[in-house]
């Protein structure tokens, strides 16, 4: 019997449901009546059906923030990390088993601010993984300050004059990073957030996803996503998800319309073919072909030793 | 001269291949039979700057660099030739540096050899005046010259080497055999005609010196290895197969070494993009089922500090290496310096329990490494492994039986899936990870990917499944039982037969020296020597610093009037620890410290001695501090 025997259930098991994930009794979701947290929550546990995995072989690693809660209510395996630090620790979790489906998750200021340098890095590397960054333009647990994506101009206690920083462009960012699969979604648009979930885990490589959240609480007009445009459906907008230059120009005309009102969602960037860091790193001999984490189960595995190194030494 | 002990140091320009010729003429000395202890002098920059390695050969084990030396071969050429500077030196006018910086502790009678062909004496001011006054024998040798003649300009070094050899009495063989094992084709053809011909030219001379080689034959053999090797080694053979880290001297030693070896042995090596990145793919590995360290030096481990109070707070077993060099901030990167001490103790916020060890030798380094990993696997705790710049990067032989032991690759307290099926789960179906009140403090985890098992492991306090919880109760409970964790550990290194302490000296001698890492060896040399004097010292090198060994220390200061604390920083960080510790022998403590970036040397710790004990307090030099007892 092997050591991880969910792994793989899920496909045969025709029975998973969104209700696998959801915890038995405790605890119940703390977000704020109307905040679009609970989309992404709702969305994930939609998305794992679909995918045919069981709770028992995702990892879903989270940072800190209202949205780093998320690893609280939803049921698989987790860990709630620390601030900005959720992509080092589920890549990790990857290479060592990557079997496992990993799933990363925080709040743009975890993501984009503190956790800067990690999504560069992560999307460069083109880790098989997906990461949900809950966008709502706020620092909601520390109650409303300036995040990264924060419009310019906007008031908060810690920039009483308004901000005098542009927001950062997440989509571009994740680009020119490496990501092979960027899209954004909104916690208004549940079915597009279903799909797109579904599509970013089935993805082999880094799959970000730029999830926008409203959060009633701080950033008062709840209603900031709305209307959007979804761009695979309308007929505005024609452009080849493949092609690096098209996805560049879209996602810099999305994000500049951001704040004047046109919201656009939809998968923006898709590459099938670049590898992920696992493949790679299997094909320079940089790691092994069978997860890591089997052969510390496997009585049977011949475990090699430093004295066999000393020939340099003599 | 004694012949049973011979301390020999190659001088020049960093960039020179100093070390690389240090290293193959060290193991030309271990293959003769000797034993052999280094010590490295550089300076943090590439090319140019004053470097020197030391080689203590003798037919008896060394445990420190000893003091002084007997024999100089300096070299000189990133000084006298810079590419890009014409006529002047790049570099300043440091043509003679190794040749000056150096004589200050060349012993009398002692041997120069330097290259005339890069290097003029008659730049050093007083320089005929020191020969004559200390008798030293002086060989200007043109090896630039004699390696240009047979070979390559280049091989200035082998010519080097070959009249060392010729001047103490060491035959070429163990150095061809050398460079047999790395080279080959027309470079190994010239370096060998160079060695050969640049000892027939200097062993056709009438040497007046009296300093040879001593001859030794080990009872084992012997192999040249480094503390960073021992970690690196006892990691391996501990089963771990996973490292991230961020390259920092002198940690990147550790990490090198294992990059090196993991694909090999089907782990993974990951250099990421900061330090914080790297201790925490070291939780993620390890929270997956994989047994991974991380590590840095100073400026890198602070930036740990958070992930390290992650891994306590989920129990998420970590092994981080801290390999101090002299601070604050980015201090003396090439130096060593004991000052990280209370940084390993207490960094990371709240009361964060972690174990840290603190290996005094080479085979210390290997046996606690593997330690390290056995009780953070056991017990769900970060473990850290302190060393320095000079005990990472300094070469010494070590019988190689040292690192003959079974692999242990048992993942600690985890449940397999059968067992998982037997375990308590909480009604909604999670495992009960963090359960209050197992007795050792230790509630088995389980891995993602096995049935049953999950969990969720959050840095927030938690319930037993991981859920946030504030609740008083629940938090009195977790924190005692995390806290608990601290004294099994104690009980069970107390339990082992042998203690990681290490005493040295007659057991009923009236005066004690304690010492905690790299300065072990230099300590027991010291009490060697001043017992020898007359004087009745003992010592112990303290390993165990959390859970600190209260038990044996306390017996150790009990048993001695006196106790001298040897340790390298300013502000006697481990007396601190230990007197904070007992809470008592504030009055019998008092402390000989260092902090100019070199480590001591036994003659500064007799000197400190002698001082603590005829009372004084003027230190051995200017650059020795001592610190009187309390009261006194
Ligand atoms: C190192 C560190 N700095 C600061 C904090 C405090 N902190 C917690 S959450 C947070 C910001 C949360 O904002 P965001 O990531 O956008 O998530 P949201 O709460 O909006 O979902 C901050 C600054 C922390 N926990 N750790
Ligand atoms: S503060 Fe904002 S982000 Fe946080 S739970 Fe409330 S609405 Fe959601």
């Amino acid at each position: 019997m092997s050591a991880f025997s969910a792994i793989g259930s899920g496909e045969q098991d025709e029975e998973i449901d969104r209700d696998a994930f959801t915890p038995g009794i405790e605890p119940q979701p703390t977000w704020c009546p109307g905040c679009g947290d609970f989309g992404v929550l709702k969305a994930l546990k939609g998305a794992m059906p679909e995918v045919g995995r069981s709770p028992d072989e995702t990892l879903l690693v989270t940072g800190i923030g209202c949205s780093g809660k998320l690893s609280s209510y939803f049921d698989s395996y987790g860990m709630h990390s620390i601030h900005g630090r959720s992509l080092p620790v589920a890549r990790a979790a990857k290479l060592a088993n990557p079997d496992l489906e990993v799933i990363a998750a925080g709040g743009d200021g975890d993501g984009y601010g503190i956790g800067g340098n990690h999504f560069m890095h992560t999307a460069r590397e083109n880790h098989d993984m997906t990461y949900i960054v809950f966008n709502n333009e706020i620092f909601g647990l520390t109650k409303g300050q300036t995040s990264p994506t924060s419009p310019k101009g906007h008031k908060s206690k810690t920039q009483p004059h308004g901000s005098a920083k542009d927001p950062v462009r997440p989509l571009s960012m994740s680009l020119s990073a490496g990501a092979s699969y960027i899209a954004r979604t909104a916690a208004v648009n549940p079915r597009q957030a279903t799909e797109i979930i579904t599509e970013a885990i089935e993805h082999d490589g880094f799959a970000h996803i730029d999830f926008l959240t409203q959060c009633p609480t701080w950033n008062k007009d709840a209603k900031q996503y709305v209307p959007y445009t979804d761009v695979q459906q309308s007929e505005d907008y024609d452009f080849d998800v493949t092609d690096r230059r098209e996805a560049a120009e879209i996602m810099h005309e999305t994000e500049d319309k951001l704040h004047e009102g046109e919201v656009l969602t939809g998968r923006f960037y898709v590459d099938e073919n670049r590898h992920s860091y696992g493949q790679e790193k299997r094909s320079t001999g940089e790691m092994p072909e069978e997860p890591l984490a089997e052969r510390y189960f496997d009585e049977d595995y011949e475990w090699e030793r430093s004295y066999d190194l000393l020939d340099a030494h003599r | 001269m004694t012949g049973s002990e011979l301390i020999w140091r190659i001088a020049g320009g960093s960039g020179d291949g100093i070390d690389s010729t240090s290293q193959n003429f060290t193991k030309a000395l271990m293959r003769a039979g000797l034993h052999v202890f280094t010590h490295r002098h550089y300076p943090s920059r590439i090319r140019g700057g004053h470097t020197y390695v030391e080689v203590r050969a003798a037919d008896h084990p060394v445990k420190s660099r000893g003091d002084g030396y007997d024999f100089l071969l300096a070299l000189g050429d990133s000084f006298a030739r810079n590419p890009q500077a014409s006529g002047e030196a790049y570099y300043g006018n440091e043509e003679a540096k190794p040749l000056s910086e150096n004589l200050d502790e060349l012993r009398e009678g002692g041997v120069i050899v330097y290259d005339e062909g890069l290097l003029d004496a008659d730049e050093i001011e007083d320089f005929d005046e020191r020969v004559e006054e200390n008798d030293w024998h002086v060989y200007p040798l043109d090896l630039r010259g004699l390696a240009r003649e047979h070979g390559r300009e280049i091989m200035r070094n082998t010519a080097g080497v070959a009249a060392t050899a010729a001047l103490i009495g060491m035959e070429t063989d163990p150095f061809e055999e050398l460079m047999n094992d790395r080279m080959s084709g027309d470079i190994l053809e010239t370096n060998i005609t160079v060695l050969e011909e640049a000892y027939e030219e200097v062993d056709s001379k009438d040497f007046s010196h009296d300093i040879e080689v001593p001859t030794g034959s080990h009872d084992e053999e012997q192999v040249l290895v480094n503390g960073s090797h021992g970690v690196a080694y006892g990691a391996l053979d501990e089963g771990c197969r996973f490292i991230a880290g961020y390259p920092m001297t002198p940690w990147t030693d550790v990490f090198t070494t294992m990059s090196q070896h993991l694909p090999e042995f089907g782990g993974i090596s990951e250099q990421v993009e900061d330090e914080i990145a790297a201790a925490a793919l070291a939780i993620g590995a390890s929270h997956a089922g994989v047994k991974a360290m991380s590590g840095s030096s100073g400026g890198g481990f602070a930036l740990m500090s958070e992930p390290l109070g992650l891994a306590e707070m989920t129990e998420t077993p970590l092994v981080l290496v801290e390999a101090m060099r002299a601070g604050p901030s980015t201090g003396m990167p090439t130096k060593p310096e004991q000052g990280d001490l209370e940084h390993v103790l207490y960094t990371s916020q709240g009361d964060s329990n972690r174990v840290v060890f603190a290996p005094g030798t080479v085979e210390e380094c290997y046996e606690q490494s593997r330690e390290a990993f056995r009780i953070a696997y056991e017990y769900q705790i970060p473990t850290i492994i302190a060393i320095d710049q000079k005990l990472a990067g300094e070469l010494v032989s070590v019988p190689a039986s040292v690192f003959d032991r079974e692999p242990n690759p048992d993942l600690g307290s985890v449940l397999t899936e059968e067992e998982i099926s037997e375990a308590a789960h909480h009604e909604s179906g999670k495992y009960n990870r963090f359960q209050h009140d197992p007795e050792n403090g230790v509630s088995p985890r389980t891995i993602p990917g096995q049935s049953g098992g999950r969990f969720l492991a959050s840095g927030n306090e938690h319930t037993p499944q991981g859920h946030i919880e504030e609740d008083p109760d629940n938090r009195v409970a977790q924190v005692d039982r995390r806290t608990r964790k601290l004294e099994a550990i104690r009980d069970d290194l107390d339990g082992k037969e042998t203690s990681q302490q290490t005493p040295y000296g007659p057991e009923d001698a009236d005066h004690g020296i304690l010492v905690w890492g790299s300065q072990q060896g230099t300590v027991e040399e010291a009490v060697d020597r001043l017992n020898d004097q007359g004087e009745s010292v003992k010592s112990l090198g303290v390993s165990d610093l959390m859970p600190y060994p209260k038990e044996e220390v306390t017996e150790f200061l009990e048993s001695v009037d006196e106790c001298l604390v040897v340790e390298m920083n300013i502000t006697a960080q481990f007396r601190g620890l230990t007197q904070k510790e007992l809470g008592r022998f504030g009055e019998k403590m008092s402390s000989l410290l260092k902090y100019n970036g070199n480590p001591f040397e036994p003659a500064e710790v007799v000197e400190g001695f002698e001082i603590q004990i005829n009372g004084g307090d003027e230190p051995p030099n200017a650059q020795v501090r001592i610190e009187p007892a309390a009261g006194d």
